[in-house]
């Protein structure tokens, strides 16, 4: 039985990599917001990365973006620009790794958990976008550390709000339409 | 207008069609991060030069192409504003020499060969593997390109993410055509017009159903898997794996003896930069 369970969980996360990083790209593609500074966008795929991963995990989620961005920037800029790409994907599994304890499909998720889960996406995305992705850029492709660095900064404040609004959102939305867990007594 | 955003494959009868998804695969992969790391410009305007050639012999029709290479240049010319804005001086920190064209190393703003020349190195960068990319994506076929995946390596499950994501795109963005067209249909006011906004709500009530009824599509995919015993053995076998063939051993050979030459640059330069100035 336990057998059984994890191995149509594998399933599920192939299948949530997958759709989800057909909807990060659709998302990616049609619904993103310039914001005057090249190359970075305010992007509402972000937001729903949060609950993908959130509901599938570290796995789905960090890949899901990894194959969604680096699709998106082979059919916009002609080739995947790695060191953003890859900081994406750890985004997915940094917001994956929450999954138990956010536990969006055991109900209602309370207004202390999502300040909580608020507070730690700023946090990650801080360090993959304004630590990883811009430092990443100067070692591999050599780009002046002013630019890259305020593309970092743009990327953080963006992502940081798309998460926080759609993401929140979509959470608490989603989770209102699981079943409460424990709601349910057994007749005496 | 949205079939123009797209590129995707078409049957050509070519060898670049002919070569297995993996040749391609291998291929890109290696010349773009060798290109990513490189500076030296010979061996960008040689890999650029290849990669034209073969753009040529793929019979991809320019107007194919044309939108989507307008909005690449147009990306690549506003990155390179931005990089002489906020270091217009970069170029002379790397040569160590300065020959000024305008102005004097000591003010900020000044226009020196070797800013021109480190800018015209990104250009490069930024577009020597388009074409590269155009035929990867226009010869290859999707369910091929899973197939090649799990070839050279990557784990099937992984591999199979990918064929799902290329299947379903098309799909997804059907979904949110629809949706979209519903919304404005009830009122949802989404186009320029609006004030951003009712353009923000807008967009919310078509992200919504379109993120739902993703969710349930997963569940549904997921169980018609399960019931094919999906992820039962440790490998499976793929309906559009090619076997290599001749060709496709040339074509790995030449890409090997490329990569080395980049290689064998850095130790030439001494460095990731090709210096013309000293």
């Amino acid at each position: 039985m336990n057998n059984k369970n994890q191995s149509s969980n594998s399933i599920r996360t192939v299948v949530a990599t997958g759709i989800g990083a057909a909807v990060i790209f659709v998302l990616m593609k049609f619904v993103a917001i310039p914001t005057g500074i090249p190359n970075t966008q305010f992007n509402v795929a972000e937001g729903f990365l949060a609950l993908l991963a959130a509901l599938y995990g570290p796995v789905a989620g960090g890949l899901a973006v990894f194959i969604g961005h680096s699709l998106n920037d082979f059919v916009t800029y002609g080739s995947p620009w790695w060191t953003w790409v890859i900081t994406d994907g750890l985004v997915g599994v940094a917001l994956g790794l929450i999954k138990n304890r956010l536990n969006v499909t055991g109900g209602t998720v309370k207004t202390m958990k999502l300040v909580w889960f608020n507070l730690y996406q700023i946090v990650v995305n801080f360090v993959a976008w304004v630590l990883i992705a811009p430092t990443g850029d100067v070692l591999v492709y050599h780009e002046p550390a002013a630019k890259v660095y305020l593309q970092g900064v743009t990327s953080w404040i963006v992502n940081s709000v798309s998460v926080a609004i759609i993401g929140t959102i979509l959470i608490v939305l989603y989770s209102r339409t699981r079943a409460q867990h424990g709601s349910l007594k057994k007749e005496k | 207008m949205n079939s123009q955003l797209l590129i995707g494959y078409t049957a050509r009868d070519t060898f670049l069609n002919r070569l297995s998804g993996s040749t391609k695969l291998i291929g890109f992969v290696a010349l773009s991060i060798i290109g990513m790391v490189t500076y030296d410009t010979r061996f960008l305007l040689g890999v650029l030069l290849i990669s034209l050639i073969l753009f040529h012999f793929s019979k991809i029709k320019y107007h194919e192409v044309a939108f989507v290479l307008q909005v690449i240049v147009a990306f690549a010319i506003l990155n390179l504003v931005m990089v002489y804005v906020f270091a217009p001086s970069y170029g002379i920190t790397i040569y160590g020499t300065h020959h000024m064209i305008l102005g004097s190393p000591d003010h900020y703003f000044n226009l020196s060969w070797e800013q021109l020349f480190y800018e015209f190195n990104l250009l490069l960068k930024y577009i020597f593997a388009v074409p590269l990319a155009l035929i990867f994506l226009m010869t290859t076929n999707p369910s091929e390109f899973a197939a090649s995946l799990n070839k050279i390596g990557v784990s099937y499950r992984i591999s199979y993410s990918v064929a799902i994501a290329l299947r379903y795109i098309p799909d997804v963005q059907n979904d949110y055509r629809t949706i979209s067209l519903a919304q404005q249909a009830r009122g949802y006011e989404i186009s320029r017009k609006a004030k951003l906004m009712t353009r923000a709500k807008g967009a919310i009530q078509i992200i919504m159903p379109l993120i739902l009824s993703s969710l349930d599509r997963i569940e549904i995919i997921s169980q018609a898997m399960e019931l094919r015993r999906f992820g039962h053995n440790k490998k499976r076998t793929w309906y559009m794996a090619q076997p290599f063939k001749r060709n496709d051993y040339l074509a790995l050979i030449i890409i090997v003896l490329i990569v080395l030459v980049g290689i064998a640059l850095f130790k030439v330069n001494g460095g990731r930069f090709w210096n013309p100035f000293e």
